[in-house]
């Protein structure tokens, strides 16, 4: 379609916006590999100098750094796991015709829009708070000893209150699926004698698969970056019980004040970032294909 | 094994009723196709044979035995889906044996009626590819693989050969009535396209508004017609009718002639009128002849009849093919009219 006229003039006008795409992402990303190298705290920022491999070697080695690497991937597995099985029993709900379904639907949608710092302390301050939470009335009212959520199961918390955020956006997507799902499919796995069960595995849920792939790549890219959440709940701790690298890198950048450090942080969990990226797409990207 | 009854079968959808109450017998081994206008129940009549839909009232009876309540796979029918319905993740050969897989059949079994379900159709070079790698004509033959495996007691087709383009249809349709003499399996064939139906049916069930208008041979609804729909249904081109009258000279509210059964000359005939369209088609010529007050008129003539936009033409209806109609479309006498000039032909 496109002329060599055309497609010299198609390029002249998108060039701005890739320069500035490619300044954005650059830029801040050359001048964290230039910081992650330096010796560069900001308690005595007279004291800058070329640090070598010392702030990785620094970063990698704090015992910290497992805990929190081994929480982000507990935190992002936890949550996928939940929402995606969570998620699919929700759409087969919301499938079937009930009473004033628009309106079940919307208010299913609604833990989506609600900012995390204000439903991380919902949950913290009514829900999960051992003396006059929900959960501590219940337990009371059940004659148990109430559980301090965010003292003695910290990760776990966290994972049920992200958990709780996004499985309105798993159950959206996987409810789409399940509705473009050939009714006539349905029917021949029906003539062919599959019963209720055998029809959700064989028919079902492979129909769902595209979608449930697109669910875990959109929500892994969210969820190796919770930081709200943990800030407002449990600020990491206690110890290090519930940081993530996340958490860790800005605790070493606003807390110690270490911006070498934190940097050479960044740089990390960018390239553990991209492994994670690498195995999903390994695993589940041919699903995308065709 | 495979005699299948409806018993003042009705359906309701909502306030809509589909299906008033039909009747039906259908003998073992028998091919029937179900044709009519769409909307007028055809696939819900099929859907309420194979169990898709659950029944407003009466009964339907496989080998004598009431089924209406059983579930559709209990009821040993398969069927070929208009969109072929082909399970997409699946290779042709899991496709072919899904129903097996599903009755839990052992896995050499299984192994052995798919490799033979795909030797009649001629799948085998392409058991390990995914439905969407195969052509349509292909898919309808995994569909029909699939259907054939269970060794059903009936066949029931909805619409099979519809998404075919022309050629392959043509085939496809001689296809699958090999496939019937092969098996001898009661067949049901649900379609709108009357050539489907006359070339495939041993009988026909017209159905118009979800009532069974007649029941019978391919040519038994081409030449006695029980009344004006079926006649008008039945023939291609559609039987020409003439009300007014002309219509009272014959006694009757309404007359039917078929393009077929009138006699084109440019010289001399019963009525005369002007070509508006000539399509030649090379072994027929059709003809729209507009007839002033008897109206326009279609006639087929032989192919060498050259006649063009603008000319006069003369038209004799065949008297002994003349098809008399009264008010309420039902035909007068349920035959053919015979030659007879005293109009003394009424008596039903």
């Amino acid at each position: 379609m496109a002329t060599a006229h055309t497609r010299t003039l198609s390029r002249l006008m998108i060039a701005p916006s890739v320069v500035m795409l490619l300044a954005w992402m650059a830029i801040p990303l050359a001048m964290t590999i230039y910081f992650s190298f330096q010796r560069y705290n900001l308690l005595n920022p007279s004291r800058r100098r070329f640090a070598g491999w010392f702030n990785y070697e620094f970063f990698v080695t704090d015992p910290a750094f497992f805990a929190a690497l081994t929480n982000t991937l507990v935190l992002v597995g936890g949550v996928l796991v939940i929402t995606i099985v969570g998620g699919i029993l929700f759409a087969l709900l919301l499938d079937q015709p009930i009473f004033g379904q628009g309106i079940v639907r919307i208010l299913f949608i609604s833990p989506f829009f609600i900012m995390p710092t204000v439903s991380a302390l919902i949950w913290k301050n009514m829900m999960m708070n051992p003396v006059f939470g929900i959960f501590a009335n219940i337990a009371k009212s059940l004659g148990l000893q109430p559980i301090d959520w965010f003292a003695s199961v910290p990760l776990l918390s966290i994972i049920i209150i992200v958990a709780w955020q996004w499985l309105p956006f798993a159950t959206l997507i996987l409810l789409t699926a399940l509705q473009s799902l050939d009714s006539e499919q349905r029917d021949a796995a029906e003539m062919d004698g599959a019963k209720p069960v055998a029809l959700f595995f064989y028919i079902t849920l492979p129909h769902m698969s595209r979608a449930i792939t697109v669910v875990v790549l959109i929500e892994t890219i969210f969820l190796l970056s919770i930081f709200a959440e943990i800030l407002v709940t449990t600020n990491g701790g206690p110890g290090v019980a519930s940081t993530n690298l996340t958490f860790l890198i800005y605790a070493r950048a606003l807390l110690q004040f270490d911006v070498g450090g934190a940097a050479a942080g960044g740089i990390i969990a960018v390239i553990l970032a991209n492994i994670v990226a690498i195995f999903l797409i390994r695993m589940i990207g041919k699903n995308l294909e065709a | 094994m495979g005699s299948i009854r409806l018993e003042s079968v009705r359906k309701v959808f909502g306030d809509a009723e589909v299906i008033p109450g039909v009747d039906l017998k259908i003998n073992d081994g028998e091919f029937i196709v179900f044709v009519g206008p769409s909307g007028c129940g055809k696939s819900t009549l099929l859907r309420l044979i194979a169990g898709l839909e659950d029944l407003t009232g009466g009964k339907v009876l496989i080998d004598d035995k009431d089924v209406t309540g059983n579930a559709p796979a209990k009821r040993r029918l398969a069927m070929v889906f208009q969109s072929y319905a082909l399970y997409p993740h699946m290779s042709v050969f899991n496709n072919i044996a899904f129903p097996l897989k599903m009755a839990e059949m052992e896995k050499t079994a299984i192994d052995k009626k798919v490799r033979d379900a795909a030797d009649t159709l001629n799948l085998t070079d392409y058991l390990h590819r995914k439905p969407g790698q195969l052509s349509g004509g292909q898919r309808q033959r995994v569909a029909i693989g699939r259907a054939i495996v269970r060794e059903p007691v009936a066949f029931l087709f909805d619409e099979p050969l519809s998404n075919l383009d022309a050629a392959l249809r043509v085939n496809m349709r001689h296809e699958i009535s090999q496939l019937h003499h092969q098996l001898n399996t009661t067949m049901i064939y649900v379609t709108h396209d009357q050539v489907e139906a006359m070339t495939l049916a041993d009988r026909i069930v017209v159905l118009n508004e979800g009532r069974v208008e007649q029941f019978g041979s391919p040519l038994q609804l081409y030449q006695k017609p029980s009344n004006r729909f079926v006649a008008g249904f039945i023939g291609s081109p559609m039987m020409n009718f003439i009300e007014g009258p002309t219509a009272a000279e014959h006694d009757a509210h309404t007359i039917g002639v078929r393009p077929e059964h009138i006699i084109v000359s440019k010289k001399k005939g019963t009525w005369s009128g002007v070509v508006t369209i000539a399509e030649h088609l090379g072994a027929d010529t059709f003809l729209r002849v507009e007839c002033g007050a008897i109206g326009t008129i279609t006639a087929r003539a032989s192919g060498e009849f050259t006649v063009g936009y603008g000319d006069t033409v003369f038209l004799t209806p065949d008297s002994k093919k003349t098809y008399r109609f009264d008010k309420n479309g039902r035909t007068i006498g349920h035959r053919p009219q015979q030659a007879d000039t005293t109009g003394n032909q009424k008596t039903p």
